[in-house]
Parts: structure tokens; sequence; C-alpha cells
């Protein structure tokens, strides 16, 4: 996915050149702070280290194999600032020293393979890791999900750079599809390898996953028989935190559970519309009804516009819709539980008050 | 590591051009690809005139051809990329050989290869004229933060060692009868992976131990200062200002 010279025109590259300059210098900050004064040694052993493991490669199937893009695997190993400084050192050294992706395209090539993989898949890492139950399995199966994203994620990047200063004169929808859906495919290689990975690495040194900093197990003492959690800080409650849990369990089952089928099984699902449709259809039922007031909206039909592709724009729509509905759901439900607490807090004191008498 | 502690990639010499300061070079080699971007890609004359000038600059570096070429391989998945543009892009159509191809897409196709075939020329002839560590200093020199150098020298100081601890991990899962064929076998090739930086980790943890107990402070201490005279930077320039001229001429023209 190295882009060389040429491939973008010299205006587009220099302003991603600016973008690039301006990240790799915030995440030099953070990787300060991530990592204080070991930053140096540690951010270019993990560069190496990134660097090697593009060369590890994995076989598919008869012949074919497939190697590591490591965004993902870096920003939840050493955390996303230092995982944006480690990448984009990759891409230089390997602009200038192995002519691997061009010198003026230097710019786009970390906008697209260290800033939009490792940011996209941090946030939905920590995203994710807050939501499920503490565990380790947990982590394994948000690292999953922030790889599957994070690739199809720079395509996206890719196909948008393009359009603003491609160079060439093929129609945007072409590339987006044809970008996408190699990416969506080499997407799920990376996640199945980012999170077995992060699980081959938290099962021995679980301190040196920065995403999952905030999972260590609490220390316990052995008083006479039994172990007793070393008293906390800020002990939690444990019916609270118990209750938080399973909601919180049930909330990501069901938002991965719906991701899932709007975006991979309805790229199975049959082309034909829904029962209902396919008999008004036939039966002429719907020569009268008129279009949808919506339908000349992008998601229009439930497909993306400007994607051919039925199956993947099907896909993509589920997505996109999915990904609507929660966000309007949670903002009203957020909205109705406020409303609901501010009603119900004067009525809890009172009988709070009334129990202590 | 063949050949003394040089990289692979650079070829030792004694040419004026390996000679040359590395910021120099560095800046030249930018300042030509930017030019060559920057040229309609219509002129098809200049990039021949281009390629006739880094050719002249591997023939001062005494770099043979064939060196250069086998090199070059790298841009090969773009080539395929350029072949397939006549097919795929869109406007007025001509009819070669039978095949219908879009004229956009030819010059787009043309257009990606020259710029990028130059680019990698560009930057192969730099890397092997210059040292590695060279390379860096020249960075350095030339205003990038020197946190970031600093952690691209332990890139490319430990990028050998890191390779050769992969190398033998490799060697000892061969060794046990292990043969990855498949998806089957990803477990084990991820396991390698995660046990790889977790030795990365470490080994750049006792680093900063050693580094720290011979008086590290954050910055490394520079002991062979390069500077350039003005000769030097204007026969450095040369290239890209030779390339700037073509590259006017282009547009006028």
């Amino acid at each position: 996915m190295h882009v060389p010279d040429g491939f973008i025109d010299a205006p587009t590259s220099a302003a991603a050149g600016v973008i690039a300059a301006g990240a790799v210098a915030v995440s030099l900050r953070g990787a300060r702070r991530e990592l204080d004064e070991r930053t140096a040694p540690l951010a270019g052993l993990v560069a190496a280290f990134i660097f090697a493991v593009q060369m590890l490669n994995f076989p598919v199937a008869a012949g074919t194999s497939g190697h590591l893009l490591g965004g993902a695997l870096a920003a939840i190993l050493v955390g996303p600032y230092t995982g944006v400084l480690c990448v984009s050192v990759v891409l230089l050294m390997q602009g200038i020293l192995f002519a691997d992706g061009g010198l003026t395209a230097l710019g786009v090539n970390v906008i697209d393979m260290a800033l939009t993989t490792t940011v996209v898949a941090y946030a939905v890492f920590r995203g994710l890791v807050k939501v499920l139950p503490r565990t380790r399995r947990s982590v394994t199966v948000a690292s999953f999900a922030a790889a599957v994203l994070s690739v199809p994620a720079a395509a996206c990047v890719f196909t948008l750079i393009y359009a603003i200063g491609g160079t060439t004169d093929v129609s945007i929808g072409k590339v987006a599809t044809a970008m996408i859906g190699v990416h969506v495919l080499i997407g799920i290689g990376e996640a199945v390898i980012t999170a077995l990975t992060v699980g081959a690495v938290i099962a021995v040194r679980p301190d040196l996953v920065h995403g999952a900093r905030g999972l260590r197990q609490r220390l316990k003492l052995r008083v006479g028989d039994d172990l007793v959690d070393v008293p906390d800080t800020a002990p939690v409650p444990a019916a609270a935190r118990t209750g938080r849990v399973s909601r919180r369990a049930v909330w990501a089952g069901g938002l991965v559970a719906s991701l899932v089928l709007a975006g991979f099984v309805s790229f199975y699902a049959s082309a034909d519309p829904d029962g209902l449709e396919k008999v008004a259809h036939d039966k002429g039922i719907d020569r009268t009804a008129k279009e949808h007031a919506s339908a000349d909206s992008p998601l229009a039909d439930y497909g993306v516009r400007n994607i051919t592709d039925a199956r993947l724009s099907g896909g993509l729509a589920g997505v996109i819709g999915v990904g609507v509905t929660v966000v309007a759901g949670t903002g009203v439900f957020w909205a109705v539980r406020r409303r609901r607490d501010a009603d119900a807090s004067p009525a809890s004191l009172d009988t709070s008050a009334a129990e202590k008498v | 590591m063949g050949a003394g502690h040089a990289h692979r990639l650079y070829r030792h010499g004694h040419s004026p051009v390996h000679a040359l300061p590395p910021h120099t070079k560095l800046a030249a080699a930018f300042a030509f690809v930017v030019v060559v971007v920057s040229t309609p890609r219509e002129a098809m004359w200049a990039f021949a005139l281009y390629a006739v000038l880094l050719a002249g600059v591997a023939y001062a570096a005494r770099v043979p051809a064939g060196f250069l070429l086998k090199r070059l391989l790298i841009e090969v998945p773009f080539v395929a990329f350029a072949v397939l543009m006549p097919f795929v892009a869109e406007g007025e159509r001509v009819d070669v050989l039978g095949l219908s191809l879009s004229v956009n897409g030819l010059w787009g196709a043309w257009n990606v290869l020259a710029k990028g075939t130059l680019g990698v020329a560009a930057s192969v002839l730099l890397a092997s004229t210059t040292e590695l560590r060279e390379l860096l200093l020249g960075l350095q020199r030339l205003k990038l933060p020197p946190l970031l150098v600093q952690i691209a020298s332990f890139m490319i100081r430990y990028g050998d060692v890191i390779t050769d601890e992969m190398r033998r991990m490799r060697i000892a899962r061969e060794s046990r009868g292990f043969e990855a064929s498949g998806v089957r076998h990803w477990g084990v090739l991820a396991k390698s992976a995660g046990a790889l930086f977790i030795r990365s980790y470490e080994r750049g943890e006792r680093v900063h131990l050693a580094m720290v107990s011979r008086g590290y402070a954050g910055s490394m201490p520079v002991i062979d200062e390069v500077t350039a005279s003005r000769a030097q930077w204007s026969y450095a320039l040369a290239l890209p200002v030779a390339a700037l001229a073509v590259c006017l001429l282009g547009w006028v023209l």
C-alpha cells in the first residue's frame, strides 16, 4: 500500500506532508509522556520490531501469503502516540533506504498507514475495552475489532486523498470499491494475527500491553488461610460493579451481534428484498406505491452510493445504519435517564432519610 | 554483514558522490523528486532528460547499472497497478492491438510509471552512496527533531538484530518439524510475533539502562560533526537545479 511518487499531485502531497509533520510532532510530545526519558531506545526497538514483523509471512493458501501492517498492533501494545511515531519512523526509513514509497508521497503514506490505522484502532480498542467485561478474552476481542476496522479505514482515507489530488482518471467509485473491498479482506487477516499476537503477549507480560493497563488483577494477601484483597484506595462496591458489568456485557453483545448481522450476514443475504416487497413486486401492488421520501439519500435502498458492488455496499450501509441507530438510541436513552434521575433523586433522598429514622 | 559493518544497501566507494556531506545529498534527492513530480506528464522528453541526469549521477558514483536495476524491482507491484489503469480509466478510448484503452488511463499509467521509477532510482542512488549513520546525521543536520533521529537510528541499529532474532525463531520452529502452510498455523506464528515483541521491548529496556549507566541524559553526543562548504552544496544541488531547468522548459514548451 506504499504510495509511490507521482501518484498524488504535488500540492496535495505538500499539504499531506504538513499534516503528517504536525501529527508526528504531536506524537513526539505524547510519546515522551508515555515513555518519559526511555523514549528513544524503546520506541526505536519497537519500530525495529514493527519493521521485522512486517517481514513475517503468514501463509494464506496454496503459495500466497500475507504480512502484518502493524498499525493496530503498535497502537494496542505501546499506545497511540508511540504507535504513530514508530510506524512513521518505519515508513520514513523504508522511503529513504529501501525506496519503498516515494519521498514526496511520505506525507500521504504517514497519514494513511501510520496515523489512520493507529488512531482508529486505538479508539475502537479503548471503546470496546471500556464496554466489555474486564477479562483477558475481551482484550483479544477488542484488538480483533480494532484491527479489522483500522485497515478499511486506511483505505477510505487513501480514497479521500486520491479524490482530492489523484493524478489518474479512474473514477472515485471504482477506486473506493477496489480499495475498500480488498482491504476489508486484508483487514480480516490483520485482525486475526493482531488478536492472536496481543493474546500471546498478554499471556506472558500483561504489563507490556499498553491498551490493557487498567485490567491488572488486584493484589491478594494470604491472611491465615484465605485470600484477602489488598485494600484499595477507592474501593468499589461489589454489588454496583457486578450490576454494571452484566449490563455492559448485554449492551456489547447486542452491539457486536447487530454489527455482524448488518455488516457480514447481509453481505451473503439473499439479493431479493424481504418477502413483502417481493410479493408486492410480483403482484404489481407496488406500482402505485411512491418512492420513500429519502430515496435520494446516500444510504437509500440499503446501499452506499458510488459503491457499485451490491453486496459490499449493502454491508457497508448496514454497518453505518447500526452505528447511527446506536448513537441515536444512546442519545435518547441518556436523555430519558437524566430526566428520570432528576425526578427520582428527591424521592430517593426521602426514602433514605426515612430509613435512617 | 558481509562487508565490514556497512549495511547491505550501501555500496562502498570513493567517488565524488560518496564524498559529499550527507545532508546535501538528502536535500538534493528530495528537491529532485519534488521537481520530477511537478513536471507535466505530456512533456515526455523531460522524463528522458531526468533519466539521463540520474544516469550521470550513477556514473559519477560508480554504481553499476545492474545494481541499480535490480533495486528498482521494488516497484513491481505498482507497475502491475499502472498496467491495469488504461483498462479501467474513463474518457475517450483508442484501439491499440484490438484492445480498447482509455487515453487518460494511458497518460495516467505513464505518469505513475515515469515519476515513480525516477523517484525510486533517486532514493536507491542516495542509499547506495551514503552510509546509514551518515544518513541519520544528515537528517539531524536538516533540522529533523533529534528525538525522531534517535528513534530512527535505534531502529536501524537494532533492525538487523531483531530480524536475526526472528530468523533464529524460525529456524527453531523448523528444526522442531513445524511448517507453516495455511491459516491453521497462524496461532504459532502469532505467538512467535508476540515473543518477538517481548524480546524487543525488554532489549529496549536493557539498552536504556546501559545508556543511562554511560551517562545518557536525553541527547546523543555527536562526535563527527559534518559541515558542507559552499562548493559541496553547489555540487550536490547541480542535480535538482538542472532538473528544475528541464521542468520549466517542460511547462513552457
